[in-house]
């Protein structure tokens, strides 16, 4: 009776009819409504690799500028804008959400689980950030034509620095579309760390204990505190910055006592922890690809995981390194310079764990292994040059010069980048069934390598010189002119590095050689499935009994104590076409976590141009969240 | 369904997203705390006659009288706090499978929340109309956003609280369904919570 009743309702019908679209797996309905968190994974990869490649060419125009002294390829203004919309969008557009990749594609895998603890939540994160990053970037178009030069983005640096942020000096509307932007995207990012805390935590296969959790399950879960724990630090204060540029309320006005000190300190108190959002889950992504590549356990586990645990404490308690030529006094300086030199500490306790992990080993030197290995010394040039930014006058000197640019680019590009195409080239297979070409990969990571080098390390240089970041241009006859040429041309290598890893990608995708379960003879549950993973993952939920669950299962010492594969073990003769699995449990797809997105960014618009948007905003949400609670999640597959 | 640790997957993410909260209303608190008291440059224009304080203060040997109510305002609050109780009454009652009773004390409780953000309303109105604005002074900033972020909270239970009224009056929500109930009272209890930060830190110790 309910169905009749149904069919002859119009709404009820149409909802229907998009419901069986969503169900045909070929279909692009299925792809905007997925709930799998396999799908949501790849989406966020491809979305954020887009965003990669804006922030990349932003990147590109900025250097092109400073190739030559005195240019005017950009002016002062152009300059301001393009660079703030390099820094953000490489930072929360792109470091993060290809992290949320990775959470995305192996965590659930690698804790035996069917999916996260929350499948409609994920969408609705993977979604938020879509939003968020395309309101963004559609500040660009605010200001009228930007191919003739009128670029509206906001230009007080990803930073957003009171009072530079202020509608006096900051008009137009670019800023208010970096604070809303950068709101939304802290709802998806907070969604997600909610999720991957709870998932972690509360989906484990039977006998996946905490201390036998993969590295990258815990880089996860730290990550995901630090994300749940900062984010509302930054949330705040860009709701000041925001009841302050539209409303004319005075957090950060200092002509009635307000004080611009304020901002800096909620966004570094937010920002520091928010670098190691940043590199905890690399960090994680390479203690799964060293072990798997060097055919040993990752040395030192439970130091790795500590450290990564210590970092994430220690990180809440060094953000006033950032601000040390505010004029904190002595005593502040002082006590953040010593909690910074500590946080060195467990940091090189991990580096030192994966060069012991790596000695000795039968190491086999492939793409993700390459891509490790630039990680770990990368990531140690720019640690070294970020212990001298802990010593105060040492700092006093390099602030806001090039030589902070090059610390933090070979951090997060060094350190981050390296690791994240690492994680692509490792799992590649895992999701699509083949490898990605391994001469296309090594000629991808030597360029990238040599480019990155050439970017990044004449920076130093000019930085000691004095050369100051965030200036459009500069004169000739400081020194600056050949190093700067130096950065432009591995700024370009870098770029000519991608074009080799999109045809890479392309190419393998299509006709790339099949990679069965396991190509890399790894470690972890994920490369006990099927390549690609089936949809339900797991037939049957997996008993685990050691670390590396799924190495335990394949080895085995033998009477002499010599390691032996054990024979038959995982074998890849036995298909999986994925038909099987029938009455599996599986959430069903669904549109409302994209509608509750979808509000977002009309209340963003709403509330800079028309009150009535909000309004309208605020019933599409509405709509999502009310429709989301009363589906029911789950239906027999 | 069982999970690893033993708690239910909503019922850990409403403890992460509330202690994920502390962190947004200790962000809100420190901006209040740290201009507490700042009224040295008090007014846009600077002009000591047009500005608003708190509580009743001299200034230059003029007596200014401050625009708090706190008897006003303790009630308000005495509702709020109240609203705590029916909302245990009302979990209380559906663990033991009394829908009827349970629909009396979540209609009590958002009745009791409504009343509290309506007196908000009125303090708002009152203020406004004696001189305090977002615009007059750090003061008028930080109070009315602090104080307005925890009216839209209260606001949004409220909101879930009415939700849960009607779904339960489709026969939806039953004893075994009384996390629903668990999960909006966690979130309500620590709303209330924060309201007792509030008002202690702006009404009761004045700087």
């Amino acid at each position: 009776m309910a169905g009749v009743a149904q069919a002859g309702n119009p709404l009820g019908r149409a909802l229907r009819d998009v419901r069986h679209m969503a169900e045909d797996r070929y279909s692009i309905w299925s792809w905007i409504a997925t709930v799998d968190h396999k799908r949501i994974g790849i989406m966020y990869g491809i979305t954020a690799f887009t965003f990669f490649l804006i922030g990349g060419v932003e990147a590109l125009l900025l250097r092109i500028q400073l190739a030559q002294p005195n240019s005017t390829f950009l002016d002062p203004d152009q300059f301001n804008r393009l660079f703030t919309m390099h820094g953000t969008t490489m930072i929360f557009l792109v470091v993060m959400p290809l992290s949320a990749a990775f959470f995305n594609l192996v965590i659930p895998l690698m804790i035996g689980a069917r999916d996260v603890a929350f499948p409609r939540l994920n969408s609705f994160s993977f979604w938020a950030f879509l939003a968020g990053g395309i309101f963004l970037n559609a500040s660009f178009f605010i200001r009228g034509n930007i191919f003739e030069g009128d670029i509206g983005a906001p230009g007080a640096g990803w930073f957003g620095y009171a009072p530079l942020t202020s509608t006096e000096f900051s008009p137009g509307h670019g800023i208010d579309f970096w604070i809303l932007g950068l709101l939304i995207l802290g709802v998806a990012s907070m969604a997600g760390g909610f999720n991957f805390i709870v998932t972690i935590l509360n989906m484990r296969a039977p006998g996946m204990t905490l201390l036998r959790m993969p590295l990258f399950v815990w880089m996860t879960l730290v990550t995901s505190f630090l994300i749940i724990f900062a984010m509302p630090v930054i949330t705040v204060a860009l709701f000041e910055l925001l009841f302050d540029r539209l409303y004319n309320a005075n957090f950060f006005n200092a002509s009635v006592g307000g004080s611009p000190l304020l901002w800096q300190h909620m966004f570094w108190l937010f920002g520091h922890p928010e670098v190691y959002i940043l590199i905890l889950p690399a960090m994680g992504i390479v203690s799964e690809i060293l072990p798997t590549f060097s055919k040993k356990p990752l040395f030192g586990y439970p130091f790795v995981v500590f450290s990564g645990v210590a970092i994430g404490f220690m990180s809440w308690g060094v953000w006033v390194h950032h601000m040390y030529t505010t004029g904190l006094g002595t005593v502040a300086n002082s006590a953040f310079g010593l909690s910074t030199i500590l946080i060195g500490v467990p940091t090189g306790v991990k580096i030192f764990n994966w060069l012991a992990t790596m000695w000795g080993g039968s190491i086999s030197i492939k793409t993700p292994l390459l891509m490790c290995a630039g990680f770990v010394t990368m990531f140690t040039i720019g640690g070294l040059s970020g212990v001298l930014h802990t010593m105060v006058p040492s700092d006093f000197q390099q602030q806001d010069t090039y030589f902070v640019v090059a610390h933090f680019h070979y951090v997060l590009f060094g350190g981050s980048i390296f690791a994240l195409f690492a994680g692509v080239y490792y799992w590649f297979p895992k999701f699509t069934g083949k490898l990605l070409g391994e001469g296309l990969g090594q000629l991808h990571f030597w360029l990238m390598l040599i480019g990155f080098n050439l970017t990044f390390f004449p920076m130093h240089i000019s930085g000691l010189l004095g050369m100051p970041r965030r200036i459009y241009t500069y004169q000739e006859g400081f020194g600056f002119d050949t190093l700067n040429m130096m950065s432009t041309v591995g700024g370009f290598i870098i770029a000519a590095s991608m074009l080799v890893f999109i045809t890479n990608f392309i190419s393998s995708l299509r006709n790339g050689e099949k990679s069965g379960r396991d190509p890399w003879d790894a470690r972890t549950l994920e490369w006990s499935l099927p390549s690609p993973v089936p949809n339900y993952n797991f037939k049957e939920v997996p008993v685990v009994e050691a670390r590396d669950a799924f190495w335990y299962t394949k080895y085995r010492e033998n009477e002499e104590g010599v390691v032996v594969r054990i024979e038959g073990a995982a074998a890849d003769d036995e298909e999986d076409d994925g038909e099987g699995g029938h009455g599996i449990h599986l959430p069903s797809p669904s549109y409302f976590p994209l509608i509750a997105a979808a509000g977002l960014p009309i209340i963003a618009t709403g509330l800079i141009y028309d009150p009535a948007l909000v309004a309208v905003g605020v019933a599409t949400t509405m709509i999502g969240v009310f429709g989301w609670a009363i589906e029911p999640p789950t239906e027999r597959r | 369904m069982a999970t690893s640790t033993g708690v239910d997957n909503r019922k850990l993410f409403m403890w992460l997203f509330l202690a994920s909260e502390c962190l947004f209303f200790g962000s809100l608190i420190a901006a209040y705390l740290l201009y507490r008291g700042q009224h040295g440059v008090p007014c846009m224009d600077g002009d000591l006659s047009t500005c608003v304080f708190p509580t009743d203060r001299t200034i230059n040997g003029v007596e200014y009288e401050g625009i708090f109510d706190i008897p006003f305002t303790s009630v308000s609050a005495f509702v709020l706090l109240m609203s705590s109780v029916s909302m245990v009454l009302a979990l209380a009652a559906i663990q033991r499978g009394n829908v009827r009773a349970m629909r009396i004390w979540l209609f009590t409780t958002a009745a009791l929340g409504a009343l509290f953000v309506g007196g908000q309303a009125f303090e708002f109105t009152e203020f406004y109309r004696e001189g305090l604005t977002l615009e007059t002074n750090l003061f008028g900033t930080t109070f009315y956003v602090l104080t307005g972020f925890h009216g839209a909270h209260v606001t949004i239970g409220v909101l879930v609280l009415f939700s849960l009224l009607i779904w339960s009056s489709r026969g939806k929500i039953q004893a075994k369904d009384s996390l629903n109930i668990e999960l909006a009272g966690l979130y309500w209890h620590f709303v209330d919570i924060v309201w007792i930060v509030i008002f202690t830190l702006i009404y009761l110790i004045q700087p």
